[in-house]
């Protein structure tokens, strides 16, 4: 059997205040649009607070949108009482069809399925039942699902996946609102502060105080002489305050001159008190709406102001905040992060600080510079000696001497060397992590990250570097997105105040494709030419590298190859290679004499290490130290022909 | 001086009834005094002279109660109207969170109820305090008199009440008036609390 709407109960005869406002505006979004927006909505509240009004409200307003909506109401003994009686009668499947072909279930009072296991299983399968078909289904209990005893935990979850949502106790105005509304339906009126008079007093349950109001109702209906605020306050309940006073002993006019007095104080101090109430009912409403978590606000509700609760206000809202740039920090380190209930409990920053510390340390350092260049290793020549001193200057005080310095050379000049010194020099003397890449890489990690959508991480971990170095920024020529992105970095690393240092081996003036605002960023710092090496430079290499791989020094040799008419250190170190090769095919020292005749004359053949290889190319002996420094010994022009040709 | 004091959960109002010399302002205490039940008023205090004229200042402690959870106190004052004790004054006059100024509504005082107001502009000036920011009603006492011999209520606010606060008409000695001037007062002052004029 399914109870009727009281048609008293509906949304217009409802008082809205600060304590049902959350629920009321959730009960009439149900009631517009059943099933879609919070499904199942559960409301609860104490006993007297308006959750019975709140639901058949629904039924009332959703009716009376939809009158072809079939709406049941009953509480939950009804709904007890009628699955008993159908399972006797044999009727169970025909009650549950019934029950499912519901467009809106209300149910009220479902806190009494405490231990009522088959009634749970019944409950859990209607209420999937209606969610798989968008009906709409509200419940009402006078505590939270997971304070009902012996609930089943799957209907604690369905329940918490609708909104579940409580109603507090009405303030002063509230309270005042109702008694005024209440005494109109009743076509009572009262003298001037006597209502406030009663709203004063703690009477946080609404039956109680329709219950009061009718007392005064009673009293006024028999009394010649219209009921002053004191008296109606000794009638609704708050009798001891007169009761304080002494008993009166023919002076009654002369007590009740203080009383009224006191009445009405207590009525503007309440007023005033509750004001703040009001304030902090208001926040709750703001903060829940979105999303953070308002026991603190909702402790100091309860209490009787122990404190001064425009503090605590000020107090919450600045550790919201405080939340809300950790999530947003969160979420840019690990977008896994967004949205995460750490960052919603302000009684827990220790946790969203520890949440987004674990971002900031699992986020990926960018790329280091490769440790074995050294600035002290470089020599330094008239010709590079501008550079190098830059570089020092920079190492000695980064981003405070040029900034960015844009280092351009010939490919195999030394502008690698040179930024990974640089950038080891800047990691030792920092304390963040030192970004040191190619552009090529750059692209890489971005195209990669777009891949995996996470671009705002990837920024983050380039944002986190105390200095940025980018080999090669001649090759984001043509790439869009990777100039934005660069561009972007650009600006955040020059206003945080980091270092950056660029190479190109073209000239900036001629990298038409790259665009004029990142251009001309770049040559507002320090441009600074790496010149082919001159002959000094170039025997020092050979010196240093014979030290390296023979381990003695021929003076001779090192002055030959150093003489050599090359344009980069790369093409020294390609010299070298291949003297030492056939030096090592020969089984002899490398000398000068055989160093002529490999650059210079016929050049012995080295042995083939495999019939079957075809090609001729041999890897150079000591191995492939790194891509780019890569020397392939090539037998004679005329194999190399003939490998071409292939 | 605190109005509010939420960590000791006090609310203390402090009120001085200010005015002529022999305007009434003793009289409106001692009616108050006489009509609160004993559990709820404190000692009074009056330092009168031989000839029943206030020498240094009465005090009126009322205790209210717990409201909404506030200790709420009440803290009337009187000053000593007449002029030579104008250090007097200046001092109950320190931390005032509202003044009754009760007029002598007799003709002849005419000239003591604007030179008293003046000098309690005076003395809320040298403090600090605008008068116009402070709670302020205006009571004139005396208004069983002859008519013959006072002026009306509307008179007096011509004369007195330009910046038309909130007036009483009252007769002290008999206790016409007297509540409702402190109910106007209190209700002044107490609004102030959502105003957060005066937290602790």
């Amino acid at each position: 059997m399914t109870a009727t709407l009281n048609p008293l109960y509906r949304f217009d005869t409802l008082v809205v205040g600060a304590a049902n406002r959350l629920a009321f505006t959730a009960a009439k979004a149900v009631a517009e649009s059943p099933g879609t927006v919070y499904n199942p909505l559960f409301i609860y509240a104490r006993p007297g607070l308006g959750k019975t009004h709140l639901l058949m409200g629904i039924g009332h307003a959703a009716r009376a949108i939809n009158p072809r909506l079939t709406v049941e109401y009953l509480t939950l003994d009804e709904f007890v009482e009628s699955f008993h009686a159908a399972v006797a009668a044999g009727q169970g499947e025909a009650y549950r069809r019934r029950f499912s072909d519901v467009d809106l279930l209300l149910v009220d009072d479902v806190q009494f399925l405490t231990h009522r296991r088959e009634m749970q299983a019944e409950l859990l399968r209607l209420s999937d039942a209606l969610q798989t078909t968008n009906r709409q289904i509200v419940l009402t209990s006078d505590r939270p699902p997971a304070e009902i005893e012996a609930l089943d935990e799957r209907l604690i979850r369905r329940f918490a996946g609708g909104l579940v949502i409580d109603i507090a106790a009405p303030d002063y105005e509230t309270r005042v609102a109702i008694l005024r509304r209440k005494a109109d339906e009743r076509r009572a009126s009262f003298g001037e502060g006597v209502l406030e008079a009663v709203g004063s007093l703690v009477i946080d349950n609404v039956r109680e105080l329709l219950g009061a109001l009718n007392r005064l109702v009673a009293f006024q209906a028999v009394s010649d002489t219209p009921l002053q605020p004191a008296q109606a306050r000794a009638l609704a309940g708050g009798a001891e305050l007169v009761a304080e006073q002494p008993p009166k002993t023919g002076n009654a006019a002369r007590v009740d001159e203080f009383s009224d007095f006191l009445s009405e104080v207590s009525a503007t101090v309440a007023q005033q008190v509750d004001s703040w109430r009001t304030k902090v009912a208001a926040a709750i409403l703001r903060w829940e709406g979105e999303g953070f978590s308002t026991a603190r606000l909702e402790a100091l509700l309860q209490q009787e102001m122990t404190t001064d609760p425009e503090q605590v206000l000020r107090q919450f809202e600045s550790d919201v905040r405080r939340l809300q740039a950790l999530h947003a920090e969160a979420s840019d380190l690990a977008p896994s992060l967004a949205g995460s209930s750490a960052f919603r409990d302000p009684e827990d920053i220790a946790g969203a600080e520890t949440v987004t510390q674990r971002a900031r340390e699992g986020a990926h350092p960018p790329p280091a510079p490769l440790p074995i260049w050294r600035l002290d290793d470089l020599f330094e020549s008239p010709g590079n000696r501008m550079a190098l001193q830059a570089a020092r200057a920079i190492a000695g005080e980064p981003a405070h001497r040029y900034n960015p310095l844009v280092i351009v050379g010939a490919s195999g000049v030394g502008k690698t060397h040179l930024l990974h010194a640089l950038g080891n020099a800047l990691a030792a003397r920092l304390k963040g992590p030192v970004g040191c890449l190619s552009a090529h890489e750059f692209t890489g990690e971005l195209i990669e990250a777009i891949d995996r959508d996470a671009v705002p991480a990837w920024r983050a971990r380039y944002r986190g570097a105390a200095a940025f170095l980018l080999d090669d920024v001649h090759l984001v020529a043509e790439k869009d997105r990777t100039q934005d992105e660069l561009f972007v970095l650009f600006n955040f690393l020059i206003e945080s105040g980091r270092q950056m240092v660029f190479t190109s081996a073209v000239p900036l003036a001629e990298m038409k494709s790259v665009e004029g605002r990142l251009r001309t960023r770049l040559e507002g710092g320090l441009v600074v030419d790496l010149p082919a090496p001159e002959r000094e430079v170039r025997q020092q290499v050979v010196e240093r590298s014979l030290q390296a791989k023979v381990g003695t020094v021929d003076p001779e040799l090192a002055a030959y190859v150093g003489s050599r008419p090359v344009e980069s250190i790369r093409a020294v170190h390609g010299l070298l290679q291949r003297i030492l090769n056939a030096a090592e095919a020969q089984g002899s020292p490398p000398t000068v004499t055989l160093a002529r005749e490999v650059l210079e004359g016929s050049q012995p053949k080295p042995p083939r290490k495999s019939s079957t290889r075809s090609s001729g190319v041999v890897a150079p002996a000591g191995g492939i130290k790194s891509r780019e420094k890569i020397v392939w010994d090539w037998p004679d022009v005329g194999d190399r022909i003939v490998e071409e040709w292939r | 001086m605190s109005l509010v004091n939420f960590t000791a959960r006090e609310i203390t109002c402090k009120i001085v009834y200010y005015g002529p010399g022999r305007s009434g302002k003793t009289t409106n205490l001692q009616y108050v005094y006489g009509r609160v039940p004993e559990s709820r008023r404190g000692r009074m205090v009056s330092l009168a002279t031989q000839t029943d004229r206030t020498l240094f200042f009465d005090f009126l402690p009322l205790e209210l109660g717990s409201i909404s959870g506030f200790t709420t106190k009440f803290q009337l004052y009187t000053v000593p109207g007449q002029s030579y004790y104008n250090a007097t004054r200046k001092l109950v006059l320190q931390g005032a969170d509202g003044v009754v100024f009760v007029a002598d509504s007799q003709a002849r005082r005419f000239d003591d109820n604007l030179e008293s107001l003046q000098n309690l502009q005076d003395n809320l000036l040298a403090q600090g305090v605008d008068i116009r920011q402070l709670p302020v009603v205006f009571q004139y006492n005396k208004q069983d008199l002859p008519r013959d011999l006072i002026l009306t209520p509307e008179e007096m606010d011509d004369a007195l009440n330009f910046r038309a606060v909130q007036s009483f008409s009252a007769d002290a000695l008999h206790g016409s008036g007297v509540f409702e001037t402190l109910k106007g007062i209190s209700e002044q002052v107490l609004k102030r609390l959502a105003a957060g004029s005066a937290v602790a």
